[in-house]
């Protein structure tokens, strides 16, 4: 019997490719895709595999509808959409932290709303409400760092990887959100029908990254 | 044949002749009731938004986001047990969705004495329904009791608590583990967590698996109901069941058997239900609950195929044609199993196979 084709959606740019380095190193190889051309798809029919690139914001709205039965997704689009589907693995790449921001010793004394400016407008929501503090959100789609230096917010809530860009611009990380890594996510239904190739497949990238970690 | 019943339509005319097969009745519920309903159980609702419009006498109202619901307020808390069947269409947001939609559904639930057979004959009718929809489906199980009987003996905070629950929907084992660790859950019961959170399987190879796990006492009970039930569900005939305790649910309304419906093809479950005797003693009544709901909705994509065409047969009459030729010219395409359109000549423009006159005769 022939084994059905995995379709796998990874989102594009330095994260996907070492994503893919890591399928590949697991034997989900698709030389194809590292063909410099202007296809979308790429498939590799002897390893019944099938991969596409995707706006990382994009990959979990591919993998919950079905269109991709599994994908690679930061943790902080998950947090923010909140997707229905099983996270299985974490892979460890391209770790950094959500953090809140602002400038170096800043005091919230909870006298006034707090003014907080970001991109993740749920996960803000969801890491105050938890602290009870009243917020004004202020949803930017991008140099979230501006801000608080321009009076536009008193804070931010935003992805911290070195942290370069706040010191140069007098701002420092004040609390932690959450951490963030890209995650294997699955379609649930997909899962039902394709879940031992899933596992498999899970399973020898879990080993992959031991081994790497082990190093 | 051309434009025949729509298959949504076929598909919930056999689910009613399933479901009355086994005494269920026909319930009708109106298009609307009143809001307060929804605003109290809100989170049974898979979406938070109600469309809702004022009544004559000021009271506020609500196009049904959900049936159930309904039933339960409908019906008059007695000994009696009422085994009942709909198919309505329901308004809310899908999933992901960003605005409103009327969606049909199909279902049926049984509210009074429910006992192991009432369990088994709900669970052989959500096989057999999906069945009606396709030979390449899972009907998932999974018990509420099992997770809840494991979490009551660890006595972890609220709040983990609801992030242990969170991870194991996601089959987060990853994160489950940090949560335990945040919450000083100790290593054994990490691990006996992880171990459910991935157990998945055949449903009677799964449950195997699961007795033999260290279980305390309520989550074992649990998974010896889920053991019968599945032990059941083989007398009715053959079945293609597995079992997922990463299904999980409120535990505010659902307390025991849950289960959802997969068809190879369509991205989300086509299938929901589960024992919900807390919600309907939360509502103040007694008794027990089961049931389930298709969605009809999430089929039509995958039952219909776009028609290639939008009649058999394109009849081009004109003004001077006898009518009596144009009406036996249509009635014999009829009687050869094809849909007919009969239209003077430039007329509107539709996609035909076969265009002829009312001679018989094609035309080019």
């Amino acid at each position: 019997m022939t084994m059905e084709t995995l379709n796998i959606a990874l989102p594009k740019g330095r994260l996907g490719e070492k994503v893919y380095e890591l399928f590949q190193a697991a034997g989900y190889d698709c030389p194809a895709l590292l063909e410099p051309n202007r296809k979308l798809i790429f498939e590799n029919e002897a390893a019944a595999v099938r991969y596409f690139w995707a706006k990382p914001s994009d990959v979990a709205i591919y993998v919950e509808r079905g269109a991709a039965d599994i994908g690679v997704a930061g943790k902080d689009i998950l947090m923010e959409y909140t997707p229905d589907v099983y996270e299985l693995l974490d892979l460890g790449l391209g770790r950094c932290r959500m953090c809140v921001a602002g400038f170096a010793g800043f005091r919230d004394d909870g006298a006034r709303t707090l003014r907080v400016a970001t991109k993740f407008p749920n996960i803000t929501r969801d890491y105050y409400a938890a602290q009870s503090r009243p917020i004004d959100i202020i949803h930017l789609n991008g140099s979230i760092e501006l801000a608080p230096i321009v009076g536009l917010s008193d804070v931010i809530v935003d992805i911290v990887e070195t942290g370069k860009t706040l010191l140069e611009n007098g701002l420092a990380p004040l609390a932690e959100v959450a951490p963030i890594s890209a995650r294997l996510i699955a379609n649930k239904a997909r899962f039902k029908f394709v879940g031992e190739r899933i596992d498999t497949l899970c399973r020898r990238i879990a080993a992959i990254r031991e081994q790497e970690c082990s190093k | 044949m051309t434009g025949t019943i729509p298959p949504a339509e076929q598909l919930a005319a056999q689910l009613r002749a399933l479901y009355q097969r086994y005494g269920f009745k026909h319930y009708r519920v109106s298009k609307f009731e009143e809001y307060d309903l929804y605003a109290r159980n809100k989170r049974f609702l898979t979406s938070p938004h109600i469309l809702t419009f004022s009544d004559t006498n000021g009271r506020l109202m609500a196009l049904k986001p959900d049936i159930t619901l309904s039933i339960i307020n409908n019906t008059r808390d007695d000994d009696r047990t009422r085994k009942v069947w709909y198919t309505e269409n329901v308004y809310r947001v899908p999933r992901g969705g960003s605005g409103f939609q009327e969606i049909m559904q199909a279902g049926l639930e049984m509210l009074g004495a429910v006992d192991l057979y009432a369990m088994g004959e709900v669970l052989m009718l959500a096989a057999r329904s999906l069945e009606a929809v396709s030979p390449r489906y899972v009907l998932e199980l999974s018990h509420m009791g099992i997770l809840t009987g494991v979490l009551d003996t660890l006595a972890v905070p609220a709040g983990a608590a609801e992030a242990i629950l969170a991870a194991f929907e996601a089959k987060n084992a990853h994160g489950l583990a940090s949560v335990c660790a945040g919450a000083g859950v100790d290593a054994a019961d990490a691990a006996l967590l992880e171990r459910l959170c991935r157990l998945s399987g055949p449903a009677r190879s799964a449950v195997k698996k699961l007795l033999a796990l260290p279980l305390p006492p309520a989550a074992k009970q649990a998974a010896v109901e889920l053991d019968q039930l599945t032990g059941l569900l083989t007398l009715f005939g053959p079945y293609n069941a597995t079992v997922d305790l990463s299904l999980i649910n409120d535990t505010d309304y659902y307390n025991g058997l849950l289960f959802r419906g997969y068809v190879d093809g369509v991205a989300a479950p086509v299938l929901t239900g589960g024992r919900y005797d807390s919600l309907i003693h939360r509502m103040g009544k007694r008794g027990g609950a089961i049931g389930f709901a298709v969605y009809l909705n999430e089929l039509e994509r995958f039952l219909a195929q776009p028609a290639a065409q939008d009649v058999d047969t394109l009849l081009v009459y004109g003004p001077g044609d006898d009518p009596a030729a144009v009406i036996a010219a249509v009635q014999a395409e009829i009687a050869q199993g094809r849909t007919v359109r009969a239209q003077l000549a430039g007329g509107t423009a539709v996609t035909y196979g076969r265009c002829i006159r009312p001679d018989g005769k094609e035309m080019t």
